[in-house]
């Protein structure tokens, strides 16, 4: 069986105006049926460009991905993406942002609601259903920004530093919360983050990228730790200690360089 | 002070009406400024006589079909006008060949002074209440196009990438992104819009017409009948202020879902 997503040969160019710039360059990376892999990196480093990639928002200047196989053309309609910011529509309450996607589909408005409230459920928005999005904690919307996501059952699930607005204990719940929906029907997962603790706690394998430009994997490491986890336990664990220190210490000098590059991009 | 506002507020009011009730009298003080005791009443109208005809107006049932047809015309003028300003400023907005193409004469129609359009109108549409509603119209229209342009403009892009990977097409899109971003900025220009399409209403029946509030005001002052005209130009005001108020109760309930009310000009 072929992988869930397959990178091969990425390179993504931007023209701009002071040149062009090479955000990701030869970037080749496998992610298997039902894997939890996160991709760690510096800040900047174009973490983000491979995940519009995947989704098909963006086409890459070189190379191919290939979903289950087959070579992706246009939108990525196997995958669920959970931006970073705020991605709700304003305008629509939280039962009607979660059934959007049902409605595109064209599924019947009684049935969209009823699998809607279903999943508001399982988020745990019992009783919100009709708050709109600025009447909702951080942590809420990003509970309907899953179901929103999950409702539509994708194969594969796009995560674009999706918690790293909330608070620490409400991010840890969120994780917890994830892993488990996750568990229930495993999905492959692409989660993008520049926290490695929150990479390890949560994932099978954590590729580690270097700083940009330019940016290619630069080591992998499988995550043994064993599931069913409790995020903020497991931190405590010395086999998480010590892959927390092993891959942080093929992350470090990557990071220092990043770090420089942004300053002297700031002080420029 | 807070307590008492309105009571402070329309006291101000009655102070001033009495002031003015004062200075214009004829004979109740000497006059200082023209020889002729009736000469200020002549200019400026006495406050007495000015509710008398508001009075007679109200009681005798008159005023009410002027009323109602300045309402009307103002009515079509706002939505026609809107539904104009939307589905252009969304064509443009979406379209940056067309947009291009047209933005030197959207530029050059909304620097033109429009009410000088107001004969050709009267040429075109009669002296009915079709001539006022194409006035306002075109005072309307820009207000919201640049609006709605505006909106489309600034969509969030993560909106809209989200909306596209939950599987929109094209015309979905439009439908559930542009189209509710846009009417929000259609109707946070509410206020600016309808003061608009008033304006339109109320100077295309002072122009030429047989009917509306305008009219009342535009012959009275031919017959020099100053307490007419404010009459007119007092019932004008309260009937904005109404109107204002019930546009000020409708945005609150079609923005539910906004964080904050907008700030919008009066007019």
């Amino acid at each position: 069986m072929s992988a869930a997503v397959e990178f091969d040969r990425i390179t993504c160019t931007f023209a701009g105006a002071k040149g062009s710039y090479t955000a990701v360059k030869d970037v080749t990376l496998a992610v298997g049926a039902g894997e939890f892999v996160s991709v760690v990196g510096p800040t900047g480093c174009g973490k983000s460009t491979l995940l519009n990639v995947v989704a098909g928002l963006l086409r890459p200047s070189s190379g191919q991905v290939r979903i289950f196989g087959e070579p992706l053309a246009g939108i990525n309609r196997r995958a669920g993406y959970m931006f970073q910011s705020e991605a709700l529509m304003p305008w629509r309450n939280a039962l009607d942002n979660v059934t959007a996607g049902l409605e595109f589909r064209g599924v019947a408005i009684d049935e969209a609601r009823r699998r809607g409230r279903d999943w508001l459920e399982r988020v745990g928005l019992t009783g919100f259903e009709d708050r709109f999005p600025h009447q909702l904690s951080g942590g809420m919307r990003k509970r309907t920004a899953l179901a929103q996501m999950l409702i539509l059952d994708p194969q594969i699930l796009l995560m674009d530093e999706p918690f790293s607005a909330l608070d620490i204990q409400t991010r840890q719940m969120m994780e917890n919360e994830l892993l488990e929906l996750w568990s229930a029907d495993r999905k492959s997962v692409v989660f993008i983050t520049h926290d490695l603790e929150e990479a390890i706690s949560l994932s099978d394998r954590v590729v580690v990228l270097s700083a940009g430009p330019a940016t290619r994997p630069i080591g992998e490491f499988p995550i043994d730790l064993p599931r069913p986890r409790d995020v903020s336990e497991i931190r405590l664990t010395p086999r998480f200690i010590e892959l927390h220190d092993r891959i942080w210490q093929s992350m470090k000098e990557e990071v220092l360089k990043g770090y420089a590059q942004t300053r002297n991009r700031v002080s420029a | 002070m807070r307590r008492y506002l309105w009571f402070w507020q329309l006291a101000m009011l009655a102070a001033l009406f009495a002031l003015w009730q004062v200075l214009a009298q004829p004979d109740l003080i000497p006059p200082f400024v023209w020889e002729n005791p009736n000469r200020a009443a002549f200019f400026f109208g006495e406050p007495v006589k000015i509710f008398r005809v508001i009075w007679e107006w109200f009681s005798q049932g008159a005023i009410y079909q002027h009323l109602w047809v300045t309402l009307q015309e103002t009515a079509l003028a706002f939505v026609i006008g809107s539904v104009l300003g939307l589905a252009i400023g969304l064509w443009l907005g979406l379209s940056p060949t067309a947009s291009a193409l047209f933005d030197p004469y959207i530029t050059a129609m909304n620097a033109m002074p429009r009410v000088v359009l107001a004969p050709i109108f009267m040429v075109w549409f009669g002296l009915g209440i079709w001539s006022k509603v194409a006035l306002g119209v075109t005072l309307v229209f820009f207000i919201v196009f640049f609006n709605v342009y505006q909106g489309v403009k600034e969509v969030s892009p993560v909106v809209l990438n989200n909306t596209i990977m939950l599987g929109a097409n094209r015309k979905q899109l439009l439908r559930f992104v542009y189209l509710p971003s846009a009417t929000s900025w259609v109707f946070s220009s509410l206020h600016v819009s309808v003061g608009m399409a008033f304006v339109g209403a109320v100077v295309g029946e002072y122009l030429g017409s047989a009917k509306g509030v305008g009219y009342l005001i535009q012959q009275a002052e031919g017959a020099f009948d100053i307490n007419t005209v404010f009459a007119g130009i007092l019932v004008l005001t309260a009937f904005a202020l109404v109107l204002d108020f019930a546009v000020g109760r409708a945005e609150r309930r079609l923005l539910v879902w906004r964080p904050a009310q907008s700030e919008t000009e009066k007019l």
